[in-house]
């Protein structure tokens, strides 16, 4: 890792003094700006008075820089404007979110450290078995969870969700888990073992700290999916007392008619909380991905 | 599909703005026979969920003051767009609102036979019913002979929308036979206009529109005999009678010459948004258009909805004599989920004649009517409401639900909308476009 | 009479309040938690077998996953050989409860007679082939533009602020990126109102072209809607692709220079061989990916089948239409085409492991 990363720090080098070229610049840059038109584009729609964006008197975004006029009505409406209001979607998405992130974490912990550090037999069966149900179509279980949920008598409560998520997310936690443990040296472990260590000293004492950045690229990846998640919502959270953001968002733009206004601010409440996570932890995002942690 | 569900689609801003506010009523005498009836529901709260989303949702939330006022239960109200589908899930996961206001009969009967969810209603509200409905609403919110949900609102489909402003300026009458209105519509082709207008799009029901076409003429050139026959499957969908009256709708919304007034082809009429398909009369660029009463709440605000005004409908007229003055329809049903008597004390008052004109004067922007016997016609506020209202009430009128809400969803909710779209929209022959619908049609 | 464990379940299972939901939530990290502190505790006692430490360490997840995963997906799979019909009496006629009405109904075997369906029906093949056009066209495009992006960004001094805006659209939800889109294509019919304000159609009109509605005609409404994913996929493509270039020796290329390869043929001759693993990893990562989009199509379509695609044609098919058995089948089918690639990264991921 660190041999690689000084090589490409070392060629990067290279090559801003050799290849930068301004014409590779400007095309990264025009489509860095293209790329982003779209989202700026409703961004800047979500502070324009109503009467510009539907309705006779509409205009584009675009006029925004010939002929400014800002406004929070939408914002106003979305976030305190009654029976349309977001707040208590927004709750519910916290709701969700916090213990399906941190549920899969704690039981897939368990499970990779048994898988790296711990020999038995069937390990690598189990293992691989585990790996591959990584891309088993929710879909697949969906309605059979459904109805078990309902035999519990879980139904019509967060629990589901949780569960749901956590079921889902397990695969992938242990895999980049169990990816990031094997990579400890074993002599840290056995020296740890020597001095009369067990299990429980060697899980908090020793790989916990050097699993930190672990846990927070598999934490990000499961906070993003959790909280854009829509699939498993509108299944298993389907009344307004547990729906979270993404559930209301999609019914909101159900039908586009003239009103942009409500489903372009909705947008960017839903959107703030994964895109301050993502921009403050990239770093990790992009190790999780690299270290092959990829889920659908 | 039907008038809550579709008029909650044409919101528009501030079209149901303001209230008749503060209920009067708490100590009157359906008061105390509710809660002689129904004893300790105060504080208990009922949840309800429709179609019926802002700002359409105020009339509705408004008319329950008075009961919350009465019963001291709360009401707690939840509209939303994906109703239909979204009902299923929470009923497939344990999870269903106390009350649903369901759009289609169809859908009931589907819940009530795959689910066993819905409760029956209780006594209070059959009596309600018998009372101040119709028998053959009752018959709509009855399965299996087990009477489930008491009709809530109404809407006649059976509406011409034109303009008295520009048929006064033009001097055309407004026709009152068929006849009168081929003659209109030549008339205004010899003028050199295209007289009609019209629009399907509608996202997963796109073509509705057209059953309600459909369904208007089955009834004026068969008659309502074959029109039950036709909804029970006692006829194949595709028998001749059907694609007789599909092609005499043809005649008007296949024709060139008469299609689509200010907006395109026939086949454009495929891509047009129903909300806008009608728009045209207002504006003057179209002089009909076939729509129910709640087509009203998609004219801009400030247009003059009344008889000597920018814009009114009147009845699309029988072809014949033979079936008196045939009336298509449709309206919404009271299901319940729980017979907890707070809920129960919520359907009766739901199914009384006091909720209905509460309703009403809670509607200050108009679009609703009730079949309900003891709504006070002076109560609607609007003159259209007022003669759907007249016309629900005629002696003379058979009245007929929407055919497409009666048939299984399979049919009524998807291969009919399916079929009329690529009928109009390709051109294909009416017989056709029937023989696939008949394919669709469930065996049992 | 106070209810007291009737209450207790009230607030566990159904929170209304704000507090309600936030303490349920904290109960139930705590309650996991608390497993997972026992578990530790218990099995954390010298001459403890070895197998009650692997049991406990891996009786959780095992549990979970078999429950949770392996047995409904066995579950669906039986379903989708099955069809539902009316049960019906000794009188020959449908069993009707009488007090609920609900009508008695009975599971048959069916075979392959879901399957048959959903290759005969021409809406479906609608929906396999909007399938296809998906699983085809992102990854490709998807990674093309990603490499293309890499590539050059790899020259550019802009290359840590351009990354990121390329690659924040993995960060929005596909709900809010399908309005973020939506918002794009939106178009206004010119006959009835002057100004476009979706940027699509205005760039139609500074063109001198008319507007279009992206989303109404097949199959250009499912290639806008393609586009979408397109923009959400590049910046993962992008970023692979990117780590992977700059992992390339060093020596290599300067081998490759000295022998006089240059521009094209250095990218063809070297760059590509040497990334070829990562290409493949996201082109079946991203295929996977688009093979189970649900949010895009179910929030963008207006509910228009011809938009459909199997993963979205699955809810459609249960909940809005009622045919369980053919929404268990379109699963299947889902998870049929994923087995290829299931076998590709165990096969891989064997490899990796007997480096190791």
């Amino acid at each position: 890792m660190t041999r690689r990363a000084l090589k490409a720090s070392e060629r990067a080098s290279d090559a801003k003094t050799k290849l930068s070229s301004p014409w590779a610049s400007a095309v990264a840059i025009i489509l860095a700006i293209l790329w982003t038109l779209p989202t700026l584009g409703l961004f800047i729609t979500s502070f324009r008075k109503p009467a510009d964006i539907s309705g006779p008197t509409a205009t584009g975004w675009w006029t925004i820089f010939t002929n400014p006029s800002f406004s929070l009505d939408n914002y106003d409406k979305v976030l305190t404007g009654g029976a349309s209001s977001l707040g208590s979607f927004f709750l519910n998405s916290f709701v969700i979110t916090i213990p399906a992130v941190i549920i899969p974490i704690a039981l897939a912990l368990l499970a990779a450290y048994a898988f790296a550090w711990i020999p038995f037999k069937g390990r690598n069966f189990l293992f691989v078995a585990i790996f591959a149900l990584q891309v088993v179509p929710i879909q697949v279980t969906l309605i059979p969870l459904q109805s078990q949920y309902v035999a519990w008598g879980l139904a019509a409560s967060f629990w589901p969700v949780w569960l749901s998520h956590t079921i889902f997310g397990l695969p992938l936690a242990i895999f980049l888990l169990h990816n990031f443990m094997k990579e400890i040296p074993r002599e840290i472990i056995e020296a740890a073992r020597v001095d009369g260590a067990g299990h429980v000293k060697i899980f908090f004492r020793v790989l916990l700290p050097l699993l930190v950045p672990a846990i927070a690229s598999f934490g990000i990846f499961q906070f993003l999916w959790v909280w854009n998640d829509l699939l498993v919502a509108i299944v298993f959270a389907p009344s307004a007392n547990l729906a979270p953001l993404t559930a209301r968002l999609a019914e909101l733009s159900g039908t586009q008619g003239a009103n942009w206004q409500l489903p372009a601010a909705g947008a960017f409440v839903s959107m703030a909380v994964p895109l301050i996570v993502f921009l403050a932890l990239q770093r990790y995002f992009v190790r999780g991905l690299l270290a092959g942690g990829v889920k659908g | 599909m039907t008038s809550e569900a579709m008029t909650s689609e044409a919101m528009t801003d501030g079209s149901a703005a303001g209230s008749s506010g503060a209920p009067a009523a708490t100590d009157a005498a359906w008061c105390d026979t509710l809660k002689s009836q129904f004893a300790d529901i105060s504080g208990k709260s009922v949840s309800v969920y429709t179609s019926i989303v802002a700002p359409e949702d105020k009339p509705q939330i408004d008319s329950y003051k008075a009961f919350e006022a009465c019963t001291g239960v709360k009401v707690n109200y939840e509209g939303s767009k994906e109703f239909e589908t979204q009902l299923k899930v929470r009923v497939s996961s344990a999870n269903p609102p106390d009350i649903a206001f369901i759009p289609q009969p169809g859908l009931l009967k589907t819940l009530v036979e795959e689910t066993g969810a819905v409760k029956p209603a209780p006594k209070s509200v059959a009596d309600n019913v018998d009372k101040w409905f119709g028998k053959d609403w009752k018959s709509y919110g009855t399965v299996n002979d087990i009477f489930f949900a008491a009709p809530l609102g109404a809407n006649v489909k059976s509406f011409v929308w034109y303009s008295p402003k520009v048929f006064k300026e033009k001097g055309y009458t407004v026709p009152t036979t068929y006849k009168e209105l081929i003659a209109l519509s030549d008339k205004i082709v010899a003028d050199g206009k295209k007289p009609w207008c019209a629009g399907i799009e509608s996202g997963v029901a796109t073509g509705w529109t057209l059953t309600d076409w459909l369904e208007d003429y089955m009834l004026r050139v068969n008659g309502p005999d074959v029109y039950d026959q036709w909804i029970s499957h006692k006829i194949p969908f595709n028998d001749p009678k059907v694609v007789a009256a599909l092609e005499k709708v043809g005649e008007i919304v296949r024709n060139p010459a008469y299609m689509n007034a200010g907006i395109g082809d026939v086949a454009s009429i495929a891509a047009t948004k129903f909300q806008d398909g009608g728009l045209g009369v207002a504006t003057g660029t179209c002089f009909l258009h076939r729509q129910a009463s709640f087509y009203a709440a998609n004219f801009p605000a400030g247009t003059k909805i009344a008889e000597d005004g920018d814009v009114f409908a009147f009845y699309l007229p029988a072809i014949s004599e033979d079936f008196g003055k045939p009336v298509e329809g449709g309206g919404e049903f009271v299901a319940a989920f729980s017979d907890r008597p707070e809920v129960q004390a919520f359907q009766t008052y739901l199914s009384s004649d006091t909720w209905a004109n509460e309703k009403a004067k809670a509607t200050p922007g108009g679009g609703w009517v009730s079949a309900n016997k003891g709504l006070d016609v002076a109560n609607l506020t609007t003159p259209i409401d007022a003669l759907s209202a007249k016309i629900l009430q005629d002696p003379k009128t058979v009245f007929r639900f929407d055919a497409s809400d009666l048939m299984p969803s399979a049919v009524g909710s998807d291969s009919f909308f399916k079929g009329m779209t690529t009928w109009v929209r390709d051109n294909a022959s009416s017989q056709s476009v029937l023989d696939t619908i008949e394919a669709s049609w469930p065996a049992s | 009479m106070f209810d007291f464990s009737s209450s207790f379940w009230d607030w566990f299972l159904r929170p209304t309040t704000a507090v309600e939901k936030i303490s349920v939530m904290v109960v139930a990290i705590l309650l996991f938690a608390l497993i997972v502190g026992a578990i530790i505790v218990a099995v954390d006692r010298p001459k403890i077998p070895n197998w009650l430490v692997v049991g406990g360490f891996l009786g959780p997840v095992v549990l979970v996953i078999g429950g949770g995963l392996f047995y409904p997906a066995l579950r669906t799979l039986w379903v989708s050989f099955t069809a539902t019909r009316d049960a019906l009496g000794d009188n020959g006629k449908k069993i009707i409860n009488p007090s609920t009405g609900q009508v008695t109904k009975e599971d048959y075997f069916y075979g392959f007679g879901n399957y048959g369906k959903i290759f005969s029906d021409g809406a479906l093949q609608k929906v396999l082939l909007n399938t296809a056009m998906w699983v085809i066209l992102v990854p490709l495009i998807a990674t093309a533009i990603g490499l293309v992006y890499a590539v050059i960004i790899d020259r550019s001094r802009f290359e840590k602020f351009a990354k990121v805006l390329i690659f924040t659209p993995m960060a929005i939800s596909m709900v809010g990126a399908s309005i973020i889109w939506g918002f794009v294509y939106d178009f206004k019919d010119p006959s009835v109102v002057d100004n476009q304000i979706g940027l699509a159609n205005q760039v139609l009109v500074w063109l001198g072209l008319n507007p279009v509605d992206f989303l109404r005609y097949w199959p250009w409404n499912t290639f806008a809607l393609i586009v979408v994913m397109i923009w959400i996929q590049a910046g993962f493509a992008m970023t692979l692709l990117s780590a992977a270039i700059k992992g390339i020796p060093d020596d290599v290329i300067e081998a490759a220079k000295i022998d006089g390869a240059s521009g094209m043929r250095l990218f063809r001759s070297i760059t590509i061989p040497s990334i070829r693993p990562t290409l493949v990893v996201v082109i079946t990562t991203i295929a996977m990916t688009s093979l189970k989009s649900f949010d895009i199509v179910r929030t963008m379509s207006r509910s228009n089948e011809e938009m459909s695609v199997v993963a979205n044609e699955f809810y459609t098919q249960q909940f809005t239409r009622g045919q369980p058995a053919i929404a268990a089948a379109l699963a299947v089918l889902l998870f049929i085409i994923v087995i290829p690639i299931i076998v590709y990264n165990v096969r891989q991921m064997r490899i990796s492991e007997g480096m190791r």
